[in-house]
């Protein structure tokens, strides 16, 4: 039997707000337990949240980079159970009337565009952290986390591959932290993936069950969880089994997937409006404001990209990986007016160079302005792409401006016609036997010669100018 | 003992002709008295108490003193008071030093008012008799054979007894009044939103409100001065200008429309408060009033929806006591849920569980539509008879509560008895309408008996000046139990 994969995909994104949603507290990752846990967010008896208007407007900027629905009234819930993280023993979060509804993120697999629908995305709070280790038997509740505001966007389930879910989560991660709601970092927690998995016949129109896996925080465990879960799921129904609906765990060290709680065990959360709170209202004037405050968002600027600098549409999207990549390309095509030659420098050698260093954009020691110089000097002859590539080391070591390494370390191509010729003259003295096999019709010599010319050269010869002096003396 | 008003002691103490020590001392020599025969407080803390006094005399002396300074205030014990015992009435909390003060009290020592201590209640605010408190039953000073009413009941026998000038209550379902009307003394609840409930242990959050207990309405508009104000800590809290709630206290009831809901004058109400409470609708008709008969027809459904919405949220609003961070924790336990189910088996008492339950149950999976909506659905019908009645009259009168106070033990195996007594304070709660509670007279036996006040939203001022001008008229606010050591 032939099966048809159907992911849906729920990310929980850290909010990049300086405080908590309900209270004052910073939300700095990485502070000494408990020492960022006010009153609010241990849960005195008494204390009451407040709505960081923050978390909010990072809301509505999402809303509107995915063009969404905002509803103009959305209301907190309360979602209740008992765990020793959880200090109110209710997650504060949105059920029936979540602030953010549809939209939809587009994704490039395999050169297809596809288009995959959200259903909602809602605001709620993070929980604590347990802490089984080095307590001497006991565990320890860090509050630290308590109360971070957190956005769930939750994906319709449109995915059918595991690359998709993985390009979803990708377009996802780079237009959250494009928008600035979301620091990205999936090692602290602030981007965490739940992947909702099932298998049907091909041709079934209804979907099969579905088991969630929970807290995948990097690509290729989302990926791994959901091959590993989609192979499991088609073995135990070829096998006659059925799959029952479950919350499993992801195994990096095995790569497997693991059971952590049946359908049976499932809470009842009870969920009901947060008296505390007041519904949310959102007038046309804020939404405005945060509307003209929005950068140019990734899907916009690809298109310009193409219009303006003539790069293929695959390139847009590779350039617009993230908002600190594209703004460098777009510093460096404007100073040298050279998107394409460009776009091959950023995303070849620059690139390359950045990934062996285990450097990101916004470490690269060379700049967007140099690199824009270093294409300029090709674009006009100075430098051939040999020459260019050592200009370029010189400028990650530091050795200064383009003009000036060209300069210091003679890597200017060489344009005398007449020291050129005399090059050429001494290799065809010295290669007596090529030049009569070109006469004679092996082409293979011919190229053989260019060689010896550039090396004679120490590769600052113009390849060009030498094919066209070589074709002239050998007629 | 001093039965002189608020006002009369703020004159004494700016006339330097008491201080705030001594004033302070004599009432904390009262509470010394009659604390083992009322079990009014759960905790005095005289040091405590005399060094506020102390600050407020400094106040005095340097002529930095507001209209209160220096009066000594008791402090119903859910409200969270910074380096003392704050229990809420509950073994779950026996051993709560709160770190903070509410924003009551914030405001009541920033007026220089010293704290008496804390007064019992009811455990978690739930009851109506004070027999749930952890810390035992509190007695009624007019005979300490029967309760006081709750669940501010220490507060309504310390004001009774004059071993406090004045008190703060809290009232999510009558709280503040059915032990005013109880103990025979002067109860207010705000409109909801009036007074920040941050620092106040949450017991139905949409229904919990702050308010002041005292002798007099008079004592009670200066108390309100204080408490009320807008608070950025609680989101449900009103931004409005600040109102100076005894102005009023002085006009003439001429013309005022006294709106009488029969159903409140109906089937279940005691002959002799019946009695009380129409006569002092002709006190008020003397005083110029009218008096216009209208309809509150959904409120004979306001226990119901009480019991499902008040419980709901109390399910939620006591999940925080999990025995992890403070407060009360089994000492022994097999493991995490073993530890959850035996410190709330253990910490909490009989009623408050019973509520968790009901709450639990009203908002599960399956139920939520058929109770928990269907209520609010009721709420808001409730709250628009009064919208309604309110465009023919200014204020409604009533009985606080169908009887006078009950002996000790008599309705504590009965609980929907015992939820019949906040009869017709719920209805203000479940609309968050302003109501008050002010004596108005005696059954046979000697106790006590309310009238209760209901006005529209923000309308305290007019109920304060109504109760007010019927004080001016009557004592029954002024007497106070004899035989009292």
């Amino acid at each position: 039997m032939k099966w048809e994969t159907v992911i849906g995909l729920e990310v929980h994104t850290q909010l990049a707000t300086q405080s908590k949603i309900f209270s004052g507290s910073s939300t700095a990752f990485g502070a000494s337990p408990n020492t960022q846990a006010s009153a609010v967010d241990i849960a005195l008896p008494g204390v009451l949240p407040v709505l960081n208007k923050g978390a909010v407007e990072c809301a509505i900027k999402f809303a509107l980079a995915i063009g969404a629905t905002l509803n103009r009234i959305n209301v907190f819930d309360r979602k209740n159970y008992f765990y020793p993280d959880l200090p109110k023993g209710y997650q504060i979060s949105q059920l029936a009337k979540p602030i953010v509804e549809g939209g939809a993120l587009k994704i490039l697999v395999d050169g297809e565009e596809r288009i995959i629908n959200l259903t909602r995305a809602h605001l709620e709070e993070d929980a604590g952290k347990s802490l089984h280790e080095n307590f001497q038997g006991v565990t320890g509740i860090d509050l630290n986390r308590a109360g971070t505001p957190l956005l769930e966007i939750v994906s319709e389930p449109e995915m059918r591959s595991s690359a998709e879910a993985v390009a979803y989560a990708r377009a996802l991660h780079t237009l959250v932290t494009w928008i600035g709601i979301c620091d990205g970092n999936m090692q602290e927690g602030s981007f965490r993936v739940d992947a909702n998995v099932s298998v049907r016949p091909v041709g079934q129109a209804e979907f099969g069950t579905r088991r969630e896996i929970k807290n995948l925080n990097s690509f290729r465990f989302l990926q791994q969880a959901i091959d590993y879960e989609v192979r499991w799921q088609i073995e135990t129904l070829e096998d006659g089994g059925r799959i029952e609906q479950a919350t499993v765990l992801f195994d990096p060290d095995t790569g497997e997937t693991r059971m952590m709680r049946s359908k049976e065990d499932a809470h009842d959360y009870r969920y009901f409006p947060d008296p505390d709170l007041l519904p949310v209202k959102l007038d046309e004037d804020w939404i405005e404001s945060v509307r003209a405050a929005l950068p140019e968002l990734p899907a916009a600027m690809q298109l310009r990209f193409q219009n303006d600098f003539g790069v293929s549409a695959y390139d847009a999207g590779l350039l617009t990986g993230s908002r600190a990549l594209a703004e460098y390309f777009e510093a460096a095509a404007r100073a040298c007016g050279q998107g394409k030659l460009v776009a091959n420098w950023v995303m070849g050698e620059l690139s390359a160079t950045l990934n062996k260093a285990e450097l990101d954009i916004m470490q690269s020691p060379v700049s967007s302005r140099q690199l824009g110089a270093l294409v300029a000097r090709i674009q006009d002859g100075t430098l051939s792409g040999k020459l260019a590539k050592q200009v370029f080391e010189g400028l990650w070591e530091g050795a200064g401006e383009v003009d000036a390494i060209i300069e210091a370390r003679g890597l200017k191509q060489m344009s005398d016609s007449g020291e050129l010729e005399k090059i050429i003259d001494e290799v065809l003295a010295a290669n007596q036997k090529s030049v009569e096999e070109i006469r004679s019709g092996k082409e293979k010599a011919f190229n053989a010669l260019i060689g010896q010319v550039m090396k004679a050269s120490k590769g600052k010869a113009n390849p060009a100018q030498v094919n066209d002096l070589l074709k002239a003396k050998l007629q | 003992m001093s039965d002189a008003s608020l006002s009369a002691l703020a004159a004494q103490l700016a006339a330097k002709q008491v201080s705030s020590r001594e004033l302070t001392q004599q009432y904390l020599d009262r509470i010394t008295a009659l604390n083992p025969v009322l079990n009014a407080f759960i905790t005095v803390d005289a040091d405590k108490t005399l060094t506020e006094a102390a600050a407020a005399d400094a106040l005095i002396a340097k002529g930095k003193a507001g209209p209160l300074t220096g009066v000594p205030i008791a402090h119903k014990d859910i409200f969270c008071t910074d380096g003392w015992l704050t229990t809420c009435g509950s073994k779950m909390l026996h051993n709560f030093i709160a770190p903070y003060d509410a924003h009551v009290i914030q405001r009541f020592k920033a007026a220089g008012m010293p704290s008496l201590g804390k007064t019992n209640m009811d455990e978690f605010a739930m009851g109506s008799s004070n027999e749930t408190s952890y810390f035992g039953a509190v007695k009624n000073p007019w005979n300490t054979a029967y309760v006081p009413g709750g669940s501010s009941g220490g507060a309504a026998a310390c004001v009774a007894a004059r071993m406090a000038p004045a008190a703060t209550g809290t009232d999510t379902g009558g709280s503040i009044r059915q032990p005013a009307a109880l103990c025979g003394i002067t109860g207010l609840k705000p409109t909801y939103g009036l007074v920040s409930r941050f620092g106040m242990i949450a017991f139905a959050s949409s229904l919990d409100q702050a308010g002041p207990m005292a002798p007099s309405a008079e004592d009670c508009a200066l108390l309100l001065n204080v408490m009320t104000g807008f608070d950025p800590n609680d989101s449900t809290s009103l931004e409005r200008e600040k109102e100076d709630y005894a102005r009023d206290l002085d006009k003439p009831l001429t013309g005022l429309r006294v709106g009488l809901p029969r159903e409140f004058f109906a089937e279940g109400l005691n002959n002799e408060v019946a009695t009380a409470v129409e006569a002092a609708v002709t006190e008020l008709k003397k005083l110029g009033a009218t008096t216009v008969e209208i309809s509150l027809a959904n409120s004979k459904l306001a226990i119901p929806v009480y019991y499902v919405l008040a419980p709901a949220e109390a399910s939620s609003n006591l999940s925080r006591f999990d025995g992890v961070r403070y407060g009360y924790r089994a000492p022994e336990y097999a493991n995490l849920d073993d530890m959850y189910c035996k410190t709330r088996a253990q910490g909490f008492g009989a009623e408050v569980k019973r509520r968790i339950l009901i709450g639990a149950y009203v908002l599960s999976h399956g139920y939520y539509d058929a109770y928990y909506l269907q209520a609010q659905k009721i709420r808001r019908l409730i709250a628009n008879d009064f919208t309604e009645a309110f465009k023919t009259c200014d204020v409604i009168l009533g009985p606080t509560a169908p009887g006078t106070a009950f002996k000790l033990g008599e309705k504590s195996d009965n609980p929907v008895e015992m939820y019949l007594n906040d009869l017709y304070t719920i209805p203000a709660n479940l609309a968050g309408l302003p109501g008050m509670s002010l004596p108005c007279g005696f059954d046979s036996q000697g106790l006590p008996i309310g009238l209760q006040l209901v006005g529209n939203y923000f309308s305290e001022a007019k109920m304060l000046n109504v109760a007010h001008q019927y004080q001016c008229v009557t004592d029954w606010h002024a007497r106070a139990p004899e035989g009292l050591k």
